[in-house]
């Protein structure tokens, strides 16, 4: 993201948001309440995508208010208020997702292409839009998918959720995730393959 | 001549423009002869652009208020640290 100069005005900010950043700063517990009443909604929508829509992603959400509260401090404007939320919001989630308590990850080897001993595939792939990409822009089409994205295991469901989802670059991706960048590059591409055999079961072998 | 797997294996670099200019050669020329790697890749690519418009429609879609009672919890949370 490009550094932009304090006092230059970001697209979008306007004076409302300018006056309750200043009103956060000084403290003041009504500007908080108008923040999370203002900004809570999609923050929640946010957790609810990492983490489920039980307790986590409410506590998660909690503590990213929190967060931003005590840090509004060096919000310096460089990004929209909603932006600098969002991102402490991913943050809040990923730090959950880490401190969960960790169990052995389901290996995703029988959702990765199986191959003959020349290299050739066993499952011959083919084309899924024979409606074309109308029908699998459905809202029951957005739905499974989102359903198909849960199933995958945590590691590569986050993975999907930063890069194609989020639209962070690698970097980025890497560093939230503690790995490193090709480690998340391989992870990611694993998960889109996985999540590809998912949907591969309605829109491809079984699902015409 | 590279295999279907290799042509998997690598097909994310493929599609984003990470590969040398001398690989991509022999992935176009597999592209060119193998009808099964075609649909893979096609199908790979509805699969990003699916996830995405999977959740650009959930974005459009979050309430305008954010629930009474994680309101009240939050504002709580900030009492309590203050």
């Amino acid at each position: 993201m490009s550094q932009q100069a304090p006092d230059r005005p970001v697209p979008g900010q306007d004076d409302a948001e300018s006056s309750l950043v200043e009103s956060l700063r000084r403290g003041d517990e009504d500007a908080f309440e108008r923040l999370v009443r203002g900004h809570g909604a999609r923050m929640l929508a946010v957790a609810q995508r990492y983490l489920g829509r039980g307790e986590d992603a409410r506590d998660a959400v909690q503590e990213a208010f929190i967060a931003a509260y005590r840090s509004i401090g060096s919000f310096q404007g460089h990004a929209l208020l909603s932006t600098w939320l969002h991102q402490i919001t991913v943050n809040a989630c990923l730090m959950r997702i880490r401190s969960r308590k960790r169990r052995p990850e389901e290996s995703i080897d029988d959702l990765l292409p199986r191959w003959q001993e020349d290299g050739h595939h066993v499952v011959q792939p083919r084309d899924w839009s024979p409606g074309g990409e109308e029908r699998l822009q459905s809202k029951e089409t957005c739905a499974f998918v989102r359903q198909c994205i849960d199933r995958l295991p945590e590691s590569y469901r986050t993975v999907i959720l930063l890069r194609d989802i989020e639209d962070m670059d690698t970097r980025e991706t890497a560093r939230l995730l503690g790995i490193t960048e090709s480690g998340a590059k391989v992870r990611l591409h694993r998960a889109r393959q996985a999540l590809r055999e998912l949907l591969d079961e309605r829109f491809g072998r079984g699902g015409r | 001549m590279i295999t279907c797997r290799t042509f998997v294996e690598f097909l994310m670099e493929y599609l984003s423009g990470a590969l040398p200019s001398d690989q991509l050669d022999r992935f176009e020329e597999h592209l060119a002869m193998c009808s099964a790697c075609v649909a893979y890749m096609k199908t790979y690519e509805q699969t990003v652009r699916l996830g995405k418009a999977a959740f650009e429609a959930e974005k459009g879609s979050v309430p305008a208020d954010v629930p009474e009672d994680l309101v009240q919890a939050i504002l709580e949370a900030r009492r309590r640290r203050d």
